[in-house]
């Protein structure tokens, strides 16, 4: 089956069978391989990506549900090689370890911070709800997205809550 | 420029490219023409094969090829460092032994026919009895294996039982015993397990990209069991991994098999497993059943402890299993004197997936008992926790302090490091908290659990002890290696034997390069992961990489240092004592203009007819360090929580930790670590638990039904340190990547028991889910 959607902006199509998941056809046909795939059974949100605006699990959809929509995946938040705020506020405040979680909770956070974008840190847990991440224990993740939430707002990030030193 | 300094907070160098999606894990490399391969795995935990029809399969469009153990059997069983127990067959021969056991393999041109051709493998079996529960497993009232004569493949003991009993009898002393379980774990990592094998025929070379923490064991295991000339045949490779947690802590029969595909089918193969074969396919942790029992004077002093148990390794021994025990063993005195020890444990073999390591390994099991056994003697002796801890910990000037299970600590003020706790928790406005919130009837609790463990594994002399590589053909201790490579234009490569899966190794290595050569981070590539660079690696586990391998590329750093000292002198005419490294150059001591950029350095250090004469030109040096001992980290945790009286449901408020992981090269990465593994035990105390009914059916085989922590689940972390300096290595660092995890599960529990107290309860077993509190309240209420 055809299928077409615009994906980081350009349009894209690909012949996919009727059973093929929307991760599938992201990563397998587009080879666009940062949405990850950690449980294929909506549970993990590793394959989390934003579609129409909402964040969706893109394990949980079939390609061809996706017809004529919009998408954007990890590869398409940077902007002419800028970091989005949300990529910024993970590299500044260490809301990654091993990385594999980390697309997924990227394009959650995003999607908080465009409905929402001074949250407090109960809500960034509940939005973060549904990706897990077994290495981080979330700390720096919610500092991640407190810092991204300021930068969007135009305000001075709070200071990292480590202690310097050895 | 950073010039990467101790005791920094640098930003990852690993982060760019991970947050931009640009981060290669197994699945994201692609081969032409590849393959894909999927198992048919046992619905039954103990079982005859009686027949296997693969002909709907093999007749399957896309389907390349089945195979059973008839087509693996000469290739022999899964290879393991400690081959105690029975050894896994590559694919079940005749018998499975544990649900989940893969019975075939079926390779395709994608996963997804390879899937539908493992649906249309059908296998007729006989089911046979299960053993599943540790203990009974032990009575040898049924064999897991008919052709091994016990169950118990293993006791581990140590100590004097009799001394023990001794102290137990005398009439003045108060003996608290408990029973607990600490049980079995599934680690879940996030990115599921995976390979990719390319054979290269013409060349019989191997290479093979695998989701492990150690891929020389691998390499080892794929020389021995292909017969190739030998392990420089084989290439393993870790690209991104995922998440380690003790899962990429062994070899696996998927990675032998797909490389036997990728070797019939003259393709490359790929296999990545799904999320309920990871429940059974992939090591499992813990799983402990065992009695705690410390003997005291009324006082409170300490006179003996013993700890007797069993351990479930599972249907099969892999990589270390009944290894895994005696880590714990380390550390089961924990950070107390007695006069008398007792340890035994029993590694019994039961019809489930194999055990083995899980973050912390053996460490969190015998911290657990021993902190439960101290809080609840606190409440048979009527003592304050603290305080009882306090009167028997170690004290600084017993350091290095010998244990009874012959040990020797580094280092250590336990005291002070729990005094810190209190005064940064607030202990005493805790505690009126907790007595306001018991007058108006609700359930508060404050616990408190300290720890110290074993880690930086190991001087090579463990290696007499049967952990060392040669399981793998690789004789070889657990030293670490490293090189450090300056090139002629002075940037520099670094590579490591350790196994990172998210620890920060390419920062933080570069960090220690960067500080002793004095050139910027920027200009430093880190390489691991590649059996083909590294001279040998261990890998990644037991909290040993920054203290053994992180300290190999110190020391490989200043051997590339010396060298190029002779050769800055040589261009500053100046001696090579007074030659001082920064900035990106060199100079000489007292006087900063005198100087030589790095690249002039480099760039003479490979013409040789510049340099000094006779010296040889490059420079690029190998270092292996070996410890002179284990390091011990120790610290002080205290969680808060409410019980709701009618639901039981346990809330976490509060969590503060004062940890002494030695010095400290990155912070940031520090607490990182601490954040994980808090929240990993935290998982263990209150969420997660594999199940098995009795027919040996794991009933938690989803995310659903097996819960880790989610944001929600967890508050954020107030962390503290004091800082001890271990004397085991030149750089006193002493470990931090399982800490957290060891730690925060007796906290837990001991805060939940803290706040029932008042219902008479003593002990809960894990996980603490609201209905197992609600039950225990019923019952203590009744
Ligand atoms: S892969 Fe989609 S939720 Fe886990
Ligand atoms: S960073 Fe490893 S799972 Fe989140």
């Amino acid at each position: 089956m055809q299928v077409s959607m615009t994906v980081n902006g350009g349009e894209v199509s690909g012949d996919v069978e009727a059973r093929t998941l929307l991760v599938h056809f992201i990563r397998e046909n587009l080879h666009l391989t940062g949405t990850h795939v950690g449980c294929e059974s909506g549970y993990c949100g590793a394959c989390t990506v934003i579609l129409d605006s909402k964040p969706v699990k893109s394990c949980s959809m079939l390609a061809v549900q996706a017809e004529g929509s919009s998408i954007t995946t990890i590869e398409g938040l940077a902007s002419n090689g800028e970091l989005h705020p949300v990529q910024e506020g993970f590299w500044e405040r260490h809301g990654l370890q091993c990385g594999f979680c980390t697309p997924g909770m990227i394009m959650s956070s995003v999607a908080l911070l465009e409905e929402n974008d001074n949250p407090s840190e109960a809500e960034i847990r509940h939005s973060i709800e549904g990706n897990l991440c077994r290495c981080t224990g979330y700390h720096n993740i919610v500092k991640a997205v407190e810092y991204a939430g300021a930068k969007v707002r135009g305000e001075e990030p709070p200071p990292p809550d480590w202690e310097e030193g050895s | 420029m950073t010039i990467g300094v101790f005791g920094t907070s640098v930003k990852r160098t690993e982060d760019p490219a991970l947050i931009r999606g640009q981060g290669l894990f197994v699945d994201d490399i692609k081969r032409d023409n590849e393959a894909a391969a999927a198992f048919v795995r046992s619905p039954f935990a103990h079982a005859k094969i009686t027949s296997i029809d693969k002909s709907a399969a093999e007749a399957l469009p896309g389907v390349q090829a089945v195979y059973t153990a008839d087509d693996v059997r000469s290739l022999g069983p899964l290879l393991a460092q400690v081959p105690i127990g029975k050894l896994r067959p590559l694919l079940a021969d005749g018998v499975v032994k544990h649900v989940g056991e893969a019975v075939a393999m079926v390779v395709a041109d994608n996963a997804a026919t390879a899937r539908d051709g493992a649906d249309a493998v059908f296998v007729d079996y006989d089911p046979l009895k299960v053993v599943v529960d540790p203990e009974y497993a032990a009575t040898n009232e049924a064999l897991v294996h008919d052709d091994l004569e016990s169950n118990i493949i293993h006791t581990w003991e140590e100590g004097d039982a009799e001394a023990v009993q001794a102290l137990a009898d005398r009439e003045d002393t108060v003996v608290t015993s408990v029973k607990m379980v600490n049980q079995r774990l599934i680690p879940t990592a996030i990115e599921p397990r995976g390979v990719l094998a390319e054979w290269q025929h013409g060349y019989d070379r191997v290479t093979l990209h695998s989701t492990t923490q150690q891929p020389h064991a691998v390499a080892g295991a794929l020389a021995l069991t292909f017969g190739l000339p030998g392990v420089s045949s084989a290439r393993v490779i870790a690209p991104e991994v995922g998440g380690g947690f003790g899962r990429g802590l062994n070899v696996y029969a998927e990675e032998m098999l797909a490389v036997f595909a990728s070797r019939e089918l003259g393709r490359p193969v790929r296999w990545i497993e799904t999320r309920s074969e990871a429940s059974k396919s992939t090591t499992h942790g813990r799983g402990w059943a065992a009695t705690a029992t410390i003997v005291s004077e009324p006082d409170g002093n300490f006179l003996a402890y013993s700890l007797v148990g069993v351990a479930d390794m599972g249907a099969y021994s892999q990589n270390f299993s009944v290894a895994i025990p005696v880590l714990g063993q380390f550390t089961m005195p924990g950070q107390y004197k007695w006069d008398a020890i007792y340890w035994k444990m029993d590694c019994v073999h039961t019809h489930t997936p194999t055990v083995d390591a899980y973050r912390g390994a053996g460490r969190p099991e015998t911290s657990f008992y021993v902190e439960r056994a101290v809080d609840t003697a606190a409440r048979d002796l009527g003592m304050d926790p603290i305080e009882l801890r306090k009167k028997n910990f170690f004290q600084p000037e017993d350091f290095p302090a010998a244990t009874l299970i012959g040990m020797s600590m580094d280092s250590g003020d336990y005291g002070g490091n729990l005094d810190v706790l209190v005064e940064k928790a607030d202990i005493a406005g805790l505690r009126a908290m907790q007595e306001t919130a018991r007058a108006e009837g609700r359930y508060f609790g404050v616990g408190i659990a300290t720890f110290v463990e074993a880690c930086g594994l190991a001087p090579s002399g463990f290696a007499d002890a049967g952990v060392s590589w040669a399981g793998y053909g690789l004789p070889s201790a657990f030293n670490e290696s490293a090189v450090v490579r300056v090139h002629p234009d002075a940037s520099v490569t670094v590579v490591t034997g350790t196994g990172p899966t998210g620890q920060g190794h390419e920062t933080v290595w570069s960090q220690i390069a960067s500080d002793r050569l004095g050139i910027p981070m920027e200009r430093i590539t880190v390489v691991h992961g590649d059996t083909k660079d590294t001279p040998m690696g261990i890998g990644t586990g037991g909290s040993r990489s920054a203290a053994v391998g992180g300290v190999a590329v110190a020391i490989a750093a200043d051997r590339t240092k010396e060298k190029a000292a002779k050769v800055a002198a040589h261009l500053l005419e100046a001696s090579e004592e007074d030659i001082v490294f920064a900035d990106n150059g060199a100079h000489v001591a007292g006087s900063p203009d005198k100087n030589v950029p790095w690249t002039d350095i480099a760039a003479t250090a490979y013409q040789p007819h510049k340099m000094p004469e006779g010296m040889e030109a490059g420079l690029d040096m190998t270092a292996f360090f070996d410890p002179s001992n284990l390091t011990w980290p120790y610290g002080s945790h205290v969680a808060v929580v409410e019980v709701d009286p009618e639901t039981g449901d346990v809330e976490l408020l509060k969590y503060v930790a004062v940890d002494d992981c030695g010095n400290i090269i990155n912070p940031m990465i520090v607490g990182g670590q601490l954040h994980g593994g808090i929240t990993q035990g935290i998982g263990q105390a209150l969420l997660e638990a594999a199940v098995f009914d009795d027919e040996g059916t794991l009933i938690t085989s989803t995310l659903t039904d097996y819960p880790i922590p989610t944001a929600t689940d967890v508050p954020s972390f107030d962390l503290h340190k004091t800082t001890t300096p271990t004397d085991a290595n030149p750089l006193g660092v002493k470990g931090i990547g399982e800490a957290g995890t060891i730690v925060s599960t007796p906290t837990i529990v001991n805060a939940v028991v803290d706040a029932l107290s008042p219902l008479g309860i003593k002990h809960i077993e894990m996980p603490l889910r609201p209905r197992r509190v609600w039950e225990a309240m019923q019952e203590a209420r009744a």
